[in-house]
C-alpha cells in the first residue's frame, strides 16, 4: 500500500504531455483533425456538413468583403447596449430587494412569474414596442440577461456569512457601513457569476432575435446563408459567435480575478 | 489558600458586571430544552474570569448572553449598572474561529470598527495593537495567508481596538496547536495586565482555566447550573509544574467529572 501510494505521488507530475498549450490544445485540434477526415472521406454531402477548408475560405471571403465584420459589430453593440441595461438592472434590484425586505416581498412574486417566460417569447410585443431593428432586440437581450445576473446578486446578499454579520454586531458597525464593507465584498464572487452567466445570455438571446427578424447581425447572417444553402458561412457564423462569446467571457473572469483574489478557489487537484 | 488573593468584591462598591439569574432554553419539537438555569454571578473589574463545562453545556451560550448577541433568554445582565440588551463597544469579542474579513488586510480587519479616514492617531493606535498582539510588519497581509495563531492575534487586536471595559473570549485558542496555545496565553496575560481590561474566558481545558483565571465558574452539564466557583490564588506568573498548580486542577477536574484524577 505504501509503496502503491509512494509511486502515484512521485510519478504524478512526470506527465509532462500536459505542459499548459497541450492541455488546451489537444482537444480542439483532434475535433479539428477529426472534422476534416469526416469530410474528406466524401461519405458526407459538403451542404450537410462543410469541409473546414471551405469554412475557413468562407471565413477569409467574408472577412475581405467586410460582411462578417460589419453584421458582428451590429450584434456586439447590441449585445454590449443590452448586457449594459441588464447588468444595471439586475445589480441594482438584486441589491435592493436583498437589502429590503419590503420591497423582496412586493416584487419577488412577479418577478419569478416572468422568469419562466423565454425572452423570445416576448418579440412579438417587443418589435411593436421598440421597432423591429434596435429597440426589440436590446429590450430581449436585457431581458434574457437579466434574471441570471438578478438572482445570483440576490443569493450572494442572502449568502452573507453570519459569523461577519455577528462581527460587524459586536463591532456597533452601522447599516451602511457594513453592506458597503461586509456585505457586497462577500457578494461579488456570485455577482460576478451572475455577470459571467448573463453575458451568455445575451449572446444567446441577440442570435436567437436576429434569427426571427431584422435585416442586420449574426443571426440574420445566418438565416441569410442558411437560405441561400451556404452551409460553410452558417458554420463560419457559429464559430464567430462562439469565439466571440469566449473572449467577452475572459475579459469577464479577468475583472472577476481582480475583484475576488482574496478568494481561494478550488480546482480539483 | 496559598498566594495572592484575587481583587475581588468583598467591599461594598458596585460589581462591574452582574449576571442575574438568567435562564435559557431552546426550542425543540415537543418540549422546549433547556440550556441554562439559575446561572448567578458577578464580575470585578479588572477580574480575569474562566468558566469550564463539558462540551455542549451551553457555555457559549452564556458567553454570547452577555455580549448581547442572545436576546431570548430569561434574566438580567448588568454591566456597570445598565443592563446589556443588544452588543455593544464597552465588550469586546474574540470568537472561536478569527472570524476576518478575508477582502480585507490585518490593518483594515483591526480598523473595521473605527471610522472612515485614517487619521495619524488611529495609524499609531492600530500599530501599537500589532506590536502588542506581536504582529507588526503583517499589516498589510491578507488573512487567507495568515496562520490560525496569527489570525487569532488580528481577532484580538480588533476586539481590542475600541478599549472595551470587558473582552469576552469563546475558546479563543481551541483551534490553535499545542505550542502556539501556550504562547497565546502568556500573551493574554500580558494583554491583559497592560490594557487593565476584564477578561471572561469560555474553555473546555482546565489546565488552560487555573493557568489563566483568577476565578473559575464550573458549569454542570444540562441542564446547566453552576456547580461551583473557584477561586484560583495561586501567584502570578504560574507554574504548571507546582505542586499547588496540580492540586487545583485536579480538583476542578473532580467537579468537572464527579471522578479523581489521581491516576494522572
Amino acid at each position: 500500500m505504501e509503496t502503491v501510494l509512494k509511486r502515484i505521488s512521485s510519478e504524478w507530475p512526470r506527465i509532462t504531455i500536459f505542459h499548459p498549450i497541450w492541455k488546451r490544445g489537444f482537444l480542439p485540434v483532434l475535433l479539428l483533425m477529426l472534422w476534416h477526415w469526416i469530410t474528406a472521406s466524401g461519405y458526407v454531402k459538403p451542404v450537410l456538413f462543410p469541409s473546414p477548408e471551405s469554412v475557413l475560405q468562407a471565413f477569409i471571403e467574408m472577412l475581405g468583403s467586410g460582411e462578417l465584420l460589419g453584421h458582428l459589430s451590429v450584434s456586439l453593440i447590441r449585445v454590449m447596449e443590452g448586457f449594459a441595461i441588464a447588468s444595471f438592472m439586475g445589480v441594482g434590484m438584486g441589491m435592493a430587494m436583498g437589502l429590503f425586505p419590503l420591497l423582496n416581498d412586493m416584487i419577488e412574486g412577479i418577478l419569478q412569474m416572468i422568469r419562466p417566460i423565454p425572452p423570445i417569447a416576448w418579440l412579438p410585443l417587443a418589435i411593436l414596442w421598440f421597432g423591429i431593428e434596435e429597440g426589440s432586440k436590446i429590450f430581449i437581450i436585457a431581458l434574457g440577461a437579466f434574471f441570471p445576473i438578478f438572482l445570483n446578486v440576490l443569493n450572494g446578499i442572502r449568502q452573507t456569512d453570519t459569523k461577519l454579520v455577528e462581527i460587524a454586531q459586536v463591532l456597533e458597525v452601522a447599516k451602511l457601513k457594513f453592506t458597503l464593507k461586509v456585505v457586497i465584498p462577500g457578494s461579488m464572487p456570485f455577482i460576478m457569476t451572475g455577470l459571467r452567466v448573463g453575458l451568455g445570455y445575451a449572446w444567446m438571446c441577440v442570435v436567437a432575435a436576429e434569427l426571427s427578424g431584422g435585416m442586420r447581425g449574426m443571426g440574420y447572417m445566418l438565416t441569410d446563408a442558411r437560405s441561400l444553402a451556404q452551409t460553410d458561412k452558417v458554420v463560419v457564423g457559429m464559430m464567430v459567435i462562439g469565439l466571440v462569446g469566449k473572449a467577452m467571457d475572459g475579459i469577464l473572469r479577468l475583472v472577476e480575478g481582480r475583484i475576488v483574489g482574496w478568494r481561494e478557489l478550488y480546482t480539483g487537484e | 489558600m496559598a498566594g495572592v488573593v484575587h481583587r475581588g468584591i468583598e467591599h461594598n462598591e458596585k460589581p462591574h458586571l452582574m449576571v442575574q439569574n438568567i435562564y435559557k432554553s431552546f426550542s425543540g419539537k415537543e418540549h422546549d430544552l433547556p440550556v441554562l438555569r439559575n446561572i448567578t454571578f458577578n464580575v470585578a473589574e479588572h477580574e480575569f474570569v474562566c468558566i469550564v463545562g463539558p462540551s455542549g453545556c451551553g457555555k457559549t451560550t452564556l458567553l454570547r448572553i452577555i455580549a448581547g448577541l442572545e436576546t431570548n433568554y430569561q434574566g438580567m445582565v448588568i454591566l456597570d449598572e445598565k443592563p446589556v440588551m443588544k452588543p455593544g463597544l464597552e465588550r469586546g469579542v474574540v470568537f472561536q474561529e478569527p472570524r476576518l474579513l478575508p477582502w480585507m488586510t490585518v490593518k483594515e480587519n483591526i480598523a473595521f470598527a473605527l471610522p472612515a479616514g485614517s487619521s495619524i492617531v488611529t495609524q499609531k493606535l492600530i500599530q501599537s495593537l500589532l506590536n502588542l498582539v506581536g504582529l507588526s510588519g503583517f499589516e498589510n497581509a491578507y488573512p487567507n495567508h495568515l496562520s490560525g495563531g496569527m489570525a487569532q492575534r488580528v481577532a484580538l487586536a480588533r476586539a481590542l481596538i475600541n478599549q472595551p471595559k470587558i473582552l469576552l473570549m469563546d475558546e479563543p485558542f481551541g483551534s490553535l496547536d499545542a505550542l502556539t496555545r501556550l504562547k497565546m496565553q502568556k500573551e493574554i496575560l500580558r494583554i491583559w495586565e497592560e490594557q487593565a481590561t476584564t477578561i471572561i474566558l469560555v474553555t473546555h481545558d482546565i489546565e488552560e482555566a487555573v493557568y489563566l483565571g483568577d476565578r473559575i465558574i464550573v458549569l454542570s452539564d444540562r441542564p446547566t447550573t453552576i456547580k461551583e466557583i473557584v477561586e484560583i490564588g495561586l501567584p502570578r506568573p504560574r507554574k504548571r509544574a507546582d505542586s499547588a498548580f496540580a492540586a487545583l486542577r485536579q480538583q476542578i477536574h473532580q467537579e468537572f467529572s464527579g471522578e479523581s484524577l489521581s491516576h494522572y
